[in-house]
């Protein structure tokens, strides 16, 4: 995640520019509401996603979801 | 903007506040703390001053500064009587710290440093062992509890500062340390003595709880149930139980910490990660970029669903 010196995770892929991304997890179209689900329980929308779902409101899903589009590179 | 983002979600606790104690055997540590800081600035001072003097004052003051009876006062009697008075202060007030004065009626609890996490084993009044956790201790509130310290490897040392001074773990040897908080919480700790590789990430968490949740969470403490399952089944498969005990199936392994109650600890790799499903995925899969040089390897073999799978039973752990 651009922004945080620790912990630097590689399971996933790195977040910088998400915000210019197509496409999120090369399956679903990179759009607000859907990248919140996404955030908030990935293996609902890709079922072998090795994404786990964190326990987060609807609310803190959608304010995950903005940050994320705002990543610009 | 850059930041590190250590330990538990919402800056909870950490760092631990070290002049904000919490129970009787930390508080002389904070005053004796305080009384030495202020009293430092207040000898600095008079250096100072003196120094000023020395530099800048008159010939009659110079005179006077360099003189036998300055030298005597300010050289000899000052601090022979401010030194001798701090160390009867000091023994007297940390005296009540001390690990020799245990009547019996102390909760009991040993912890072994390790490279770098804690085995922390809960005794009856006997010194008998009754239940093995990691990296966590539970304590009721308002009750002494008696720290059996010891190192399993190299020299650590435990240190929750809100409730207690800091105590080297050295290896062959037990030392002895009583902590108490009075109020229900989480504190927590920090291994303070530098054990190599990722020393600074050896963390401690304290969980003080009244006495009937106390005794809630103590007869809650029963092995993990069913002992099946996908998750179960990778786990011993993966060779997990080579290095971990989860009571209740075939993994009892000894070399990393007990996880038969991961799922209800307050964080995961020993203090650092505040626990979720998604930190425990990210630790089981790679713990190396987390804790670099930590004891557990990547796993890095899993699929995307194998992964889920294996870290939905963990966090089913309570």
């Amino acid at each position: 995640m651009p922004g945080v010196d620790w912990p630097k995770g590689t399971i996933g892929p790195s977040l910088s520019g998400f915000g210019d991304r197509a496409l999120i997890a090369g399956k679903l179209p990179n759009k607000a509401p859907l990248l919140a689900d996404f955030v908030r329980d990935a293996r609902s929308l890709v079922p072998d996603s090795g994404m786990p779902a964190v326990p987060m409101t609807a609310n803190e899903a959608s304010d995950i979801a903005a940050w994320l589009q705002s990543l610009r590179d | 903007m850059t930041r590190a983002a250590p330990a538990s979600a919402g800056g909870d606790g950490w760092p631990p506040a070290v002049f904000d104690p919490a129970g009787p055997y930390s508080e002389p540590v904070t005053t004796l703390a305080w009384a030495l800081v202020i009293g430092g600035a207040l000898v600095f001072a008079i250096v100072l001053a003196a120094l000023w003097a020395a530099l800048y004052g008159s010939t009659k003051l110079k005179a006077r500064l360099g003189g036998e009876k300055a030298i005597w006062i300010l050289g000899f009697a000052f601090p022979a009587v401010v030194l001798t008075g701090l160390l009867v202060w000091g023994l007297m007030l940390t005296s009540s710290l001390s690990a020799t004065r245990v009547t019996g009626a102390e909760m009991r609890v040993k912890i072994i440093g390790e490279m770098w996490w804690w085995r922390v084993h809960y005794q009856d009044a006997n010194g008998r062992e009754t239940l093995r956790d990691a990296n966590e201790l539970h304590i009721p509130v308002g009750k002494p509890v008696l720290l059996e310290l010891e190192a399993a490897d190299v020299i650590h040392s435990f240190w929750v500062p809100r409730l207690g001074g800091k105590m080297d773990m050295i290896p062959g040897r037990t030392n002895r340390l009583l902590i108490q908080a009075d109020k229900p919480g989480v504190y927590k700790g920090q291994c303070a003595e530098y054990c190599g590789g990722p020393h600074a990430l050896m963390g401690f968490v304290v969980v003080a709880h009244e006495p009937e949740d106390f005794a809630r969470w103590r007869a809650s403490r029963r092995p993990a149930w069913p002992a099946s399952g996908a998750g179960l089944g990778l786990f011993l498969s993966s060779g997990c139980a080579a290095c971990h005990t989860i009571r209740g199936t075939p993994a009892n392994g000894l070399a990393g910490p007990d996880l038969t109650h991961v799922g209800s600890r307050q964080t995961l790799g020993a203090g650092i990660l505040p626990n979720n499903p998604g930190t425990m995925a990210g630790w089981i899969a790679d713990s190396q970029g987390i804790k670099p040089a930590n004891r557990m390897p990547a796993y890095h073999q899993f699929s995307g669903e194998e992964l889920l799978a294996l870290t939905d039973y963990m966090v089913s752990l309570k």
